[in-house]
């Protein structure tokens, strides 16, 4: 492989590498070995620690899965509220009427420069004092509001960023048809953009499922994170819980993240559509105030499985 | 109306959540243009590595990995970094740990980003020139690749300042924390989220307004 920082190795080079290779091997080796004799020394390597996770289904049926199907439900209900909100916000920032445009903007900015925890805290007392919600729902409620609030500011930028990186033909040929601007936009704009923004919207999923945790630490909601909680003072079972955790968190964001860069491949080769596509890393590419200019994001980055 | 404010120390809390950042932040871009320099190099088991470690710590929520650095690192395995018995330096600092290896794992992609904004051309055309491979990182790539890498670092840097509230989780008294103990213990629902949100703001918006705008100045034109 060529780079931008070194050419092909020769034979000298090789021989380097290949040392190199070795001592890092080394040094990882150790590292993998000092964690396995740490974890050995505190007991954390215990068969009858591990059992309940591997060999049993019962941890599993009574703590884990309830809690990764109220963490799939919260992330599932929010993507769902805050997508119409968020393509309502992006359409209104692209408008030519500065008196929608201004506001729909501020509004944008302020609640994506604010921590999605605040405003999970903020919903959680809001139901407690204007609402008659029960105890036991409330934390549902108040992380999927929090989440609302903040990912809808997020995907107004990601549908804005769709629409805007549709080739410029698509606005200029509904005009001289003689569309209207409204109809431009639903029958021409905002259909093609919904198959271009595809895989940021999945990417942006992953952010609301880990997202979804701090409910569970901050808020007592019986998410994937307060199971893992429950337990282990059950079983009595520290660090197996977590690394059994943590797995079911890489596995299934891993999933979304594959699913997404899969989506942007296809879009990407599609001969129905303007090959326009917003990628996974189109969000951070993008500027964070200001007006802003979507550029393709290149290949290999944000995938997480792309080429090094 | 803001008599209530003086039974908290606000200032204080928002002092906690500054220094959070700023001891993260080092410490992620540190740790992160370490694994950049590991993804981009010749060695495949150290690019390996790199991109595992990416990997796997982007795909775990934080929330997690703070709450862990606290019930396993600390509890546990008695990683205590020098804070055994003082309750609230142990909590930040097991915060900075862990906000500072998740953070890496976002600088460690922009900074690639960055590197691979510099066109092979560029290269090619220095070592035309015959500049040896020293002169070709020092003089011509990596100048382009760090103008190109500010911006991506003002989002991780913005990011990195939201989510210094989850240090919440583990009972670190910085703004989250004081703002849920507020509105627990005082009917200013609305007042008390304007004023915590109206802090955040101030500390993410001027950040965002003056490294955009040095990114824009100093980013190369292709």
């Amino acid at each position: 492989m060529t780079s931008v920082l070194y050419d092909a190795p020769g034979p000298r080079a090789k021989r380097r590498n290949v040392l190199l290779s070795v001592l890092f091997f080394a040094v990882l080796l150790l590292g993998a070995w000092w964690a396995w004799s740490a974890m050995s020394d505190k007991g954390q390597l215990e068969w009858a620690l591990w059992r309940p996770w591997l060999a049993d289904s019962e941890a599993w049926t009574t703590y884990l899965l309830p809690g990764l199907a109220n963490t799939l439900k919260a992330a599932g209900l929010a993507m769902a509220i805050a997508l119409p909100l968020g393509a309502l916000f992006g359409i209104s920032r692209l408008s030519d009427h500065i008196s929608v445009r201004v506001p729909s903007a501020v509004v944008v900015e302020f609640f994506r420069a604010i921590p999605v925890l605040i405003l999970m805290v903020f919903a959680n007392q809001f139901y407690a004092n204007y609402t008659d919600i029960s105890v036991d729902a409330r934390p549902m409620y108040a992380v999927v509001t929090g989440l609302v609030l903040y990912n809808a500011s997020v995907l107004a930028e990601i549908v804005r960023a769709g629409i805007q990186s549709l080739p410029k033909g698509q606005t200029e040929a509904a005009k001289a048809i003689g569309l209207r601007k409204g109809q431009t936009m639903t029958s021409i704009l905002l259909p093609q953009s919904v198959t271009a923004m595809l895989p940021a919207l999945v990417s942006q999923l992953v952010v609301i499922v880990k997202d979804t945790a701090l409910g569970g630490a901050m808020l007592s909601f019986t998410e994937l994170l307060n199971a893992r909680k429950t337990a282990a003072s059950f079983y009595a079972s520290v660090i197996p819980s977590f690394i059994v955790v943590a797995a079911v968190y890489i596995v299934l964001n891993l999933l979304l993240t594959t699913l997404a860069s899969w989506l942007e491949r296809r879009m990407r080769r599609s001969k129905k559509s303007t090959g326009a596509v917003v990628g996974p890393g189109a969000l951070d590419e993008l500027e964070t105030i200001g007006p802003k200019k979507v550029q393709a994001p290149d290949h290999g980055y944000g995938g997480g499985v792309g080429p090094v | 109306m803001f008599d209530f404010l003086e039974d908290y120390d606000l200032l204080g809390a928002f002092w906690v959540t500054v220094k959070l950042t700023v001891y993260a932040g080092i410490g992620s871009l540190v740790w992160g243009t370490v694994l950049a320099a590991l993804r981009v190099s010749p060695v495949p088991v150290m690019r390996w590595f790199g991109t595992a470690y990416v990997n796997i710590v982007r795909n775990i929520p934080l929330t997690v990995i703070i709450v862990f650095s606290s019930l396993g690192l600390a509890d546990v395995f008695g990683i205590t970094l020098g804070a055994a018995d003082d309750f609230e330096a142990l909590g930040f600092r097991l915060s900075v740990l862990g906000l500072g290896a998740y953070t890496a794992a976002f600088v460690c992609e922009a900074v690639r980003s960055g590197i691979n904004t510099v066109p092979v051309g560029q290269a090619e055309a220095a070592r035309a020139l015959g500049l040896n491979f020293r002169q070709v990182l020092g003089l011509v790539v990596l100048p382009q690749a760090f103008r190109s890498v500010i911006g991506p670092l003002t989002n991780v840097l913005i990011a990195l300042t939201k989510n210094t509230t989850v240090a919440a989780a583990i009972g670190v008294g910085e703004a989250a924390l004081l703002m849920k103990e507020m509105i627990e213990n005082e009917a200013q629902l609305l007042l008390i989220t304007a004023i915590f949100a109206f802090g955040f703001v101030v500390l993410t918006l001027p950040t965002g307004l003056i490294l955009g705008w040095l990114s824009k100045r100093l980013a190369v034109k292709r």
